[in-house]
């Protein structure tokens, strides 16, 4: 039953994470995504230590607040302070959660929280922690990720239309009086929530790998948007059960072991991609090539292949 | 006398009727000034454009031609003045107004079709929300016909040339069926036939009694395709109707310490030239 749940979490963190960190890419801010899955922390543990439970709400609450402040911070330091974007994202949330380190490591005796947990998670205990739902024992993780699951796929599915256009063209969605400003921040409040979520499973270093790895990947198998997201979700769950018979089969880290075999998954994407993997690609254009030389091709097109 | 009179306003009635003309200006622009950083990049622009005009922003690199659009279209902060849309602010005029972004500055590996670009013209009309009708749809596939890529519509848009993309953003701007089109350099890295099919088209919307204004860089086709000019060098240096405004004298203040320096360049170089021949 531990493999199942196990699994589960996993697949559940990585999907959410897959949905939303597809948006994330297209935008080009996977930094920003970076950054913003570590500076969370000390909204977790603030929300830990006033609250004094492993509730979820109000550490959903408190990562939303300073995952919002990252966003907020990283832009108007790049604005105003003309900072380079990468640099005032490397400060912001550095700066951040380095205050998160500290919280822990002065309230370590206090809280049931410590630096391995946050930054490798702790994806083969999750079921320490059952709950009773309806009679059957259910890991609260599991829980708090289906909620965050939903609510990641109800957000996409009511902004498709807003998110896709400000990902595409944010000055073309202004001009139509669509706020790219708003559909920013609801993106970067999502990614702090989602990100909490795969925190606790995974950790804060490895969830950047379900934010970016899935989406990546899911990109250069299509050509369509929705397909994209799909194919996102469907690469989680099998990194999800790869990556925990990887681990079982090491007997290593399971988390480090779904990012892995979503690494791979990744690699073989860009090598055998019918649509943008290099091979295919290399193939296509060699018969391109040759099909010009015999004079039936216009290669006006060359350059976009 | 009085039969003549009677006849010239019936005329005009009937130009009017034929033109949808309004009589209030599309376009209104009142003491703009745009900075970057607290250095000034547009000083006190103000002009009224004419109905039913092709308009060209003719100016040096760097003189804002581009800023300027975007920020009557409300997309840089403005420092000072104000902008009106047929004599309406922006926010209410918006479904009025059409953009066109330059074709470089979005990313054309991004996951979707060429119809679906289309459809975002209309997104601003479908409302947050909804998803998007079939009478959307039938407008974005009329769009695509008018520019002449209606066999592209499923096609992705990284498969696209510059001279297609370029057509994928007028149908994405005539989808929005607005009355006043703004567009960033749309005939930059197109080919010769989407050039001479995309002036087609603007002469066809100035029938229909739209305004188009267009940042323009080419200046050996201005006199062949607009109508009005607009001369911009950080400061509006001059606008009215072609004949009076593109002149030599008025593109050398425009242009002006550029064409000069370049002068000067090719003086320098034929007085070496010259030297070199003497020894």
């Amino acid at each position: 039953m531990d493999a199942f749940w196990i699994i589960l979490t996993g697949t559940l963190a990585g999907a959410s994470c897959a949905l939303i960190g597809s948006f994330l890419v297209l935008r080009k801010m996977s930094m920003l995504g970076d950054a913003i899955s570590h500076a969370v922390l000390p909204g977790i543990v603030i929300a830990f230590l006033l609250t004094g439970s492993r509730s979820s709400i109000p550490m959903l609450l408190g990562a939303a607040g300073f995952g919002l402040l990252t966003a907020f911070l990283v832009e108007t330091l790049h604005r105003k302070g003309r900072l380079q974007q990468d640099a005032s994202i490397g400060v912001t949330f550095t700066w951040l959660f380095a205050i998160g380190v500290i919280l822990i490591s002065r309230y370590a005796g206090m809280v049931d929280l410590d630096q391995d947990c946050v930054l490798y998670g702790e994806i083969a205990y999750i079921t320490f922690d059952m709950v009773s739902i309806a009679g059957v024992q259910v890991p609260s993780a599991v829980l708090t990720l289906a909620g965050i699951f939903l609510l990641n796929i109800i957000f996409v599915l009511v902004g498709y239309k807003e998110l896709k256009i400000t990902a595409f063209d944010p000055s073309l969605a202004v001009s139509l009086g669509i706020s790219a400003t708003f559909w920013h921040y609801a993106l970067m409040g999502m990614v702090s929530l989602t990100t909490v979520g795969a925190f606790w499973s995974v950790g804060a270093i490895l969830v950047v790998a379900m934010l970016i790895a899935p989406s990546v990947t899911a990109w250069l198998l299509t050509d369509r948007l929705h397909q994209m997201l799909i194919y996102g979700v469907l690469l989680s769950l099998v990194s999800a059960v790869g990556g925990y018979y990887l681990a079982s089969f090491l007997d290593g880290s399971i988390a480090g072991a779904m990012a892995v075999v979503s690494g791979i998954l990744f690699a073989f994407a860009l090598f055998f991609s019918p649509t943008h993997g290099i091979l295919s690609r290399r193939i296509r254009m060699r018969r391109m090539m040759g099909r010009a030389e015999r004079g039936e091709e216009d290669l006006s097109s060359v350059q976009n292949i | 006398m009085k039969f003549n009179e009677s006849l010239s306003g019936e005329k005009k009635e009937e130009v009017e009727q034929r033109t949808a003309l309004s009589g209030v200006p599309p376009l209104e622009v009142h003491d703009l000034t745009v900075s970057y950083h607290r250095r000034p990049v547009l000083w006190d622009i103000d002009f009224a454009t004419p109905e039913g005009k092709l308009i060209a922003i003719v100016g040096p690199n760097g003189a804002g031609k581009s800023t300027l659009i975007k920020g009557i279209m409300g997309l840089v902060p403005l420092a000072s003045g104000y902008v009106k849309i047929y004599g309406e602010d922006l926010e209410r005029a918006r479904s009025r107004v059409g953009y066109v972004p330059q074709r470089n500055s979005v990313d054309w590996d991004f996951p979707t079709s060429v119809l679906d670009v289309v459809m975002m013209g209309r997104y601003g009309r479908i409302g947050l929300f909804r998803r998007p009708r079939d009478s959307d749809r039938d407008v974005a596939m009329e769009a695509l016909r008018q520019v002449g890529i209606v066999d592209l519509a499923k096609r992705q848009i990284s498969q696209l040339s510059g001279g297609q993309q370029q057509r994928v953003f007028i149908a994405r701007a005539l989808a929005q069926d607005a009355d006043l089109y703004l567009m960033d350099e749309p005939f930059v890295g197109v080919d010769a036939a989407t050039e001479g099919a995309i002036i087609e088209l603007l002469r066809e919307m100035r029938r229909r009694g739209k305004t188009v204004i267009v940042v323009h860089h080419d200046l050996g086709t201005v006199r062949e395709y607009f109508d009005w000019v607009l001369l911009l060098n950080l400061r509006l240096v001059a606008f009215g109707p072609l004949d009076e405004v593109f002149t030599d004298t008025l593109l050398q203040q425009t242009y002006g310490g550029r064409l000069n320096l370049l002068t000067k360049v090719a003086e320098l170089m034929k007085e070496q030239e010259r030297g070199r021949d003497l020894q």
